[in-house]
């Protein structure tokens, strides 16, 4: 449904690299995620594949239309909520939702069973002027316009940026139900725990993808066995391993430190760490084998 | 920490617009040195709450000190005391890192010699020299965050309130920003601090949960999981805020 064939893009006369040597393909009906930090590159490929910006070379489909010569067909017929909010804000909810499905030569009544379960959400306020709006109304909102000509292929710029996380999981379930509707679906986070809801993730830094697989699969690479450690003078276990010689791979991780054991079973590699905290004079020891997460693997590439 | 000096002191500090309550008589402390993460949904009161703290909105009702100074009739020496840099506002683009540096700390009231002394000083930390004359704009966004961060604490304030600081950024350079809160935070400097990510929250010395413009939870990570029977932070924050009315 979408091919992205090694695009580049530089800006500032090539002084700044957004986009280098991108590929990656996504199939009718899947969920894929871009997963990495601001600045990545993940909104340059958004607008590249929306047709809102030219690769300065390689080249992408999206629906089998060309990004640069089948604009037109491409701007009828994907759906797109860019990173910033972008409808009207001095119109209302509703005459937003009215003006986008006009736009695109079709009616509210026509695909409102797509936007149903969203839309009556925020149809209490369907008054309100769009600019009033919550950030989380504004969200959903903006999902709802970018829907309403029933795209074959939905792009979402960072949907979930700012939003707490109870409503960042609503906002993933309402992607799974329109995933069940066939929609392909584009997306892009610098939440590394929503990476697992998609079927496959490309992790991506620096305008390079590290990585492109369904997120199971990224974890199950990760190179080395995991450990959670903790003890009740946690700035002082932090200091004791980045000190210890040889210094071990271990970095802060909610309430444990996540501490990297290559080349040990679990018995031998908890026994080591106890005994090196121990030794230290730490006290409330625990270490524990852990399975790593999206972010584990995302720190894994981004220092080695 | 000393536990004994609070430097927020909030009594059933209340903000009303029109009939709607933003934030509905919150009471809490925060003591010197200590890092307290300050958590809710998105329109819970976070926000509100924050602006009376740093003397930006005139409470409804109820009290608070901020560093010893009263939020209602003492504003400008609050502005004075703390130190605030949000993830939406922290440095100009379009000026060097000298010159935010410079124009900061001047706002923030330090003399010209003194600025002189703790520019240099804070670029040669941060090991910008090589980035000291270039526009902030062209640093990565972890860069900018770290400088902000800095520069926001630049005047030795006895707060400073990070509004979201590490929203968006890669997760090294979020903990390399962790590091440096805790590094304020040992030099006495108490540090308020907004996040979405719940690993963060971790690292707080104590936490509160807003809901629907109350406090609905304080206490440390741990008493929050015990008090509450979950196994994880993002348990805790979920069982709270999920009945929320004032949801968006």
């Amino acid at each position: 449904m979408v091919n992205v064939n090694n695009i580049s893009k530089t800006y500032n006369k090539g002084a700044v690299k957004a986009v280098n040597d991108v590929s990656f393909s996504v199939e009718k009906g899947e969920l894929f995620g871009l997963i990495g930090p601001d600045g990545a590159g993940k909104s340059s490929i958004f607008r590249i594949l929306t047709t809102l910006l030219l690769p300065d070379s390689g080249g992408a489909t999206v629906a089998g239309y060309d990004v640069v010569k089948d604009y037109r067909q491409i701007r009828s017929s994907v759906g797109y909520m860019p990173g910033r909010f972008s409808l009207y804000p001095d119109l209302s909810i509703e005459e937003n939702l009215h003006f986008f499905a006009t736009v695109f030569n079709t009616t509210v009544a026509e695909n409102y069973h797509l936007i149903e379960d969203i839309y009556v959400q925020i149809e209490p306020f369907k008054k309100r002027r769009a600019g009033k709006l919550s950030g989380g109304m504004k969200q959903k909102l903006a999902l709802c316009c970018a829907l309403i000509h029933k795209p074959t292929v939905l792009f979402l710029d960072e949907p979930t940026t700012g939003v707490d996380p109870v409503s960042r999981k609503e906002f993933w379930e309402m992607l799974k139900r329109l995933k069940q509707q066939g929609i392909t679906i584009v997306v892009s986070t610098p939440y590394m725990d929503e990476a697992t809801r998609c079927d496959r993730i490309a992790l991506i830094q620096g305008g390079s993808i590290l990585s492109i697989n369904p997120p199971q699969q990224i974890v199950t690479a990760y190179p080395s066995p995991l450990y959670a450690v903790k003890a009740t003078d946690m700035p002082r276990v932090i200091h004791v391993l980045a000190t210890h010689q040889p210094p071990f791979n271990s970095y802060l991780f909610g309430e444990y430190i996540h501490v990297d054991m290559p080349g040990m079973g679990d018995q031998e590699a908890v026994q080591v760490l106890t005994d090196v905290l121990a030794k230290a004079g730490l006290d409330g020891i625990e270490v524990n084998p852990v399975t790593p997460t999206i972010e584990d693997c995302f720190i894994k590439l981004l220092t080695t | 920490m000393s536990m004994n000096e609070p430097v927020i002191k909030a009594e059933n500090l209340t903000k009303r617009f029109g009939d709607f309550t933003a934030v509905d008589a919150i009471s809490f402390e925060v003591y010197k040195g200590e890092i307290f993460g300050f958590l809710g949904a998105n329109g819970a009161g976070k926000t509100t709450a924050m602006r009376m703290l740093c003397g930006l909105s005139t409470p409804s009702s109820g009290t608070a000190r901020i560093a010893g100074f009263d939020v209602y009739r003492q504003t400008e020496q609050i502005k004075r005391n703390i130190g605030y840099m949000s993830q939406k506002f922290s440095l100009y683009e379009d000026l060097t890192v000298l010159e935010n540096i410079r124009f900061f700390g001047g706002i923030y009231g330090l003399s010209n010699q003194q600025l002189k002394l703790k520019s240099d000083a804070l670029i040669e930390r941060l090991g910008l020299q090589p980035e000291a004359k270039k526009m902030v704009g062209e640093l990565p966004l972890g860069w900018k965050q770290k400088l902000a961060f800095s520069v926001s604490i630049l005047h030795e304030p006895t707060i400073v309130f990070l509004d979201e600081p590490t929203g968006g950024v890669d997760p090294v350079t979020r903990r390399q920003f962790w590091a440096l809160i805790y590094e304020a935070a040992s030099n006495g400097i108490t540090v308020f601090v907004t996040t979405h990510y719940m690993d963060e929250a971790e690292y707080c010395n104590r936490i509160s949960i807003m809901v629907d413009g109350r406090i609905a939870a304080l206490g440390t990570p741990k008493e929050l999981k015990i008090q509450l029977n979950e196994s994880s932070m993002d348990g805790v924050f979920y069982q709270l805020a999920r009945g929320a009315k004032n949801k968006d």
